[in-house]
């Protein structure tokens, strides 16, 4: 699918004599066992986590050092290869796509907690490190690294800074460009360069801001400097059950109407929570339209009043069970059905795509009766899970990957809930990324001039387009045929679906 | 943001003709950072016709207002419905407009806990040096789509373009507060501020200055109360606590005024930003700390020189926050890289290089 992605196939002679010319030049450089190019070798990185994306890259280096990596970039500099950084390949939205003649620059060996600092409340880690690692290693100072993207045990800091990465916890605690203070790594012509500092500010423009979420395509991360935050001394966890979608969305409203930011705030409709339920047990109300996992975390004493304080919001907003966590083993329960929520749907259906927009927080409801039309125009059902705190939605459309038709009409299904949610005010990707995913959606969100203003931004760092080329900004090429595709649709309202 | 509004087109035309003759625009706000930053140079191009408030959903907790809306006005509209802009920007005099707070992207004294003006920004409309006007970000907290174009207007000091219309996070005002004052010297304070940031406590706002340390505790009242039985030190009445932070957050405080007589002995006062852990700095001259030890104002006759690796040996930056001689710079030196990308930047967003001239850096 979307062959326009891809650059134009070489022919395959061609092909070998620029990966022959490579390998031997990054053979000056790298030890043989870093460099990988035969295809069995080369094979488990020509995806990310969309799976539905796969190129198999030229070359794939693992550098060890910072050295190593400068060395390669001046390589494929002088040469004009393109580079796609990767750390776990977690990714949801293809930012880690490989190019097919580019190498894929995978920073798994970067893998090292270099400094915690608990007087300074930093923790200096390598681009690899894994995000969960390094609130472990933090726990023994009673700290912490806050954001938490569902992938944790696996997603490296570095992917994390690329996607500018949330979690469920991000409403209270921010995003990564929150979290982090300083990224050391390196310029496409394998100069080193430092991003923000070990203070709260560097001078001049805030480059940081733009480095974070700029998926691969400004710099290389091998080094980052995070913030670390004092452990809370208890966090409860207040389930709400609602029995229709109408007051959830409106409870969500009015918890942060009445001043309260909930350490997290999630929903969950009455189709994800039986699909969870079949997979973990964790006591949901299967009965009610939608939930509400609401949570508080401090001291004991800000907990105990800003409980009561949610209680009372999410009563008086028609909560129709109400259940607060006893003690920590039932809090952990009531998030284990949330945290296994994408597992789950796929134990109901053969594939599924997840969606990441976010919307208003007030649209919610209006958001959630759009996607139950949707599912009866696209014929597919939908699960939704949402950041409902931050408005953040993952409705995940189920379908058979086998079926072409199926396929088609979950992508139709994914870009009408991105378009609706444009529509409403929000935005087509809220924690995942652009990557290859979403282009077509940019299209959709961003005008020709703010698009060419995006790529100024990149040229200013890579005026030669060599880090992961493709991604992101959509050529004006492909959003007018994008934008062709949609007059189409117009005139040609899919025959075969059920029309109401 | 409507392009058809007639003042915004009006500004387009301007930027356009601007861009044509290659004349460089000064872009104003309220006027009251002209102080900060390189002389402002150019044809004054007025942007506080630019004014009111857009939108605001006190449950979305965003804010969306256009960039000449007075600061005044739109904390006033955030207090009517109990929230706040966290960040404490500092306002220096009366007329300061949202623009310039973002463009000038300074914080005050609650930054070190709840984020900076970056922090919070979540869209920007912006009419760039080829008269375009565009909008990065959005009105939603979690937004991943493309470059963050729109935070990294945040200090810009206006080089890249108009800032035209601006959405903010806003947050609740904290249920209770307290200010404790203690009487402690510099080595002290810092030790203390260090202890206390790794511990979950209820701390908003420090500042220290000449032997006493005022600590500011926002949050839940049982967790504020809490924290001041566990803390100690003496409790500052409320209205006295609250008129003594708003001469920190403005800098109407004594100390960051130049008299004649400061003036006379040639001293500047400096903004060091360091690593809050970073031990006593040694400069002549009076110091005023915040963020937990993370900022550092000093007021100094010392070589400009002097000053910036006393930060850098920190690990941090100094800029010169209020002095006559800007000879030897505002902002510290960037390396040739990070020069390079700024650079790279101007180009992509003003390339006839119109806005601010020099405000930020030389050549920028």
């Amino acid at each position: 699918m979307n062959s326009s992605l891809r650059p134009e196939s070489q022919d395959g002679a061609s092909r070998e004599l620029r990966q022959r010319e490579l390998v031997a030049a990054l053979g000056q450089v790298l030890a043989r066992e870093m460099i990988l190019f035969r295809e069995e070798d080369t094979a488990p990185f020509e995806c990310d986590a969309l799976t539905a994306y796969r190129t198999l890259p030229l070359v794939v280096v693992l550098p060890s050092t910072e050295a190593q990596v400068a060395a390669i970039l001046r390589i494929c500099h002088e040469l004009s290869v393109p580079i796609v950084a990767r750390g776990a390949g977690t990714g949801l939205s293809g930012g880690a796509t490989p190019h097919e003649l580019g190498v894929i620059l995978s920073l798994a060996k970067f893998n090292k907690i270099l400094n915690i600092d608990a007087a300074a409340c930093t923790a200096v880690v390598q681009g690899g490190v894994r995000n969960l690692a390094i609130s472990e290693a933090a726990a023994a100072y009673g700290l912490y690294y806050a954001p938490d993207p569902s992938s944790q045990i696996a997603c490296t800091i570095g992917g994390n800074v690329a996607e500018n990465s949330g979690g469920v916890h991000c409403l209270k605690y921010g995003l990564t460009l929150h979290n982090v203070l300083r990224v050391r790594g390196f310029m496409v012509d394998g100069e080193p360069v430092e991003f923000g500092s070990q203070s709260l500010d560097a001078a001049g423009l805030d480059l940081l801001s733009i480095i974070v979420g700029s998926e691969g395509m400004l710099a290389i991360t091998t080094e980052v400097t995070v913030k670390l935050i004092p452990k809370p001394l208890l966090a409860r966890c207040i389930m709400a059950s609602f029995s229709d979608i109408e007051s959830a969305g409106a409870a969500v409203a009015s918890v942060i109407a009445h001043g309260i930011i909930p350490a997290g705030l999630e929903m969950m409709d009455r189709a994800m929570t039986a699909a969870v339920d079949a997979f973990v047990h964790a006591d949901y109300d299967l009965e009610a339209a939608a939930i509400l996992l609401c949570e508080s975390d401090g001291t004991p004493e800000e907990v105990e009043e800003e409980i009561a304080r949610m209680e009372q919001v999410l009563k008086a907003a028609g909560a129709s069970r109400f259940e607060v966590s006893r003690d920590e083993a039932q809090r952990l329960k009531f998030w284990s059905g949330r945290k296994n929520a994408f597992p789950a749907s796929g134990g109901i259906s053969p594939d599924y795509m997840c969606m990441d927009s976010t919307i208003p927080r007030r649209c919610l409801a209006e958001m959630l009766r759009a996607i139950q039309q949707m599912e009866m125009k696209y014929n597919l059902r939908c699960v939704n899970v949402f950041h409902a705190g931050d408005g953040n939605l993952h409705p995940l459309i189920l379908f058979d990957a086998e079926d072409a038709d199926q396929m088609r009409r979950c992508e139709l299904f994914g870009a009408d809930i991105l378009e609706t949610s444009v529509r409403l005010g929000g935005t087509v990707t809220g924690e995942h990324g652009v990557g290859v995913e979403k282009l077509n959606s940019m299209c959709v969100q961003f005008s020709a001039a703010e698009r060419t203003q995006f790529l100024g931004v990149k040229r200013a760092f890579d005026p030669r387009e060599l880090l992961n080329p493709g991604k992101v900004i959509p050529t004006l090429q492909r959003c007018a045929e994008y934008g062709k595709m949609h007059v189409r649709r117009g005139l040609l309202p899919f025959p075969e679906l059920p029309r109401f | 943001m409507d392009t058809q509004d007639p003042v915004l087109a009006h500004l387009v035309e301007r930027v356009d003709s601007a861009r044509a003759h290659q004349t460089p625009l000064d872009i104003r706000g309220g006027g009251t950072k002209l102080f900060y930053g390189g002389l402002p140079a150019g044809e004054p191009v007025d942007v506080t016709v630019l004014a009111g408030i857009t939108s605001y959903e006190p449950t979305e907790l965003v804010v969306t207002a256009r960039a000449g809306t007075r600061l005044s006005d739109l904390e006033s509209a955030l207090e009517e419905h109990g929230q706040c802009l966290p960040f404490e920007p500092p306002r220096f005099a009366a007329g300061g407009t949202l623009g310039g707070m973002v463009a000038a992207g300074l914080s005050g004294p609650a930054r070190a806990s709840v984020g900076s003006v970056r922090d919070h920004v979540l869209g920007v409309t912006l009419l760039n040096g080829r008269a375009e006007v565009l909008t990065f970000g959005g009105q939603v907290a979690k937004n991943v789509a493309g470059y963050d174009v729109s935070r990294l207007m945040v200090g810009t000091l206006g080089i890249l373009g108009i800032i035209c219309e601006v959405s903010l996070k806003v947050l609740p005002v904290s249920t209770a507060t307290a200010t404790l004052r203690f009487d402690w010297d510099e080595s002290r304070a810092l030790e203390q501020l260090r202890t206390w940031a790794a511990q979950p406590l209820p701390i908003n706002a420090s500042a220290w200055q000449g032997g006493r340390l005022h600590l500011r505790l926002a949050g839940a009242r049982a967790a504020v109360e809490a924290a001041c039985k566990r803390l100690g030190g003496e409790r500052v009445e409320p209205a006295q606590a609250k008129d003594w932070w708003t001469s920190v957050r403005d800098q109407s405080a004594a100390f960051f005024s130049l008299d004649d007589a400061s003036m006379a002995r040639g001293e500047s006062v400096w903004r060091l930003s360091v690593p809050a852990i970073s031990g006593a700095l040694a400069l002549p001259g009076e110091q005023f700390i915040e963020w937990n030890g993370a900022l550092r104002w000093w007021k100094t006759g010392a070589e400009a020189a002097l000053v910036r690796d006393a930060a850098t040996r920190a690990g941090g930056h100094a800029t010169l926050m209020r002095g006559a001689d800007k000879s030897q710079g505002v902002f510290a030196p960037l390396n040739e890289v990070l020069m390079r990308v700024h650079q790279g930047l101007k180009q992509a967003f003003d390339p006839k290089r119109i806005f601010n001239p020099g405000r930020l850096y030389p050549g920028l």
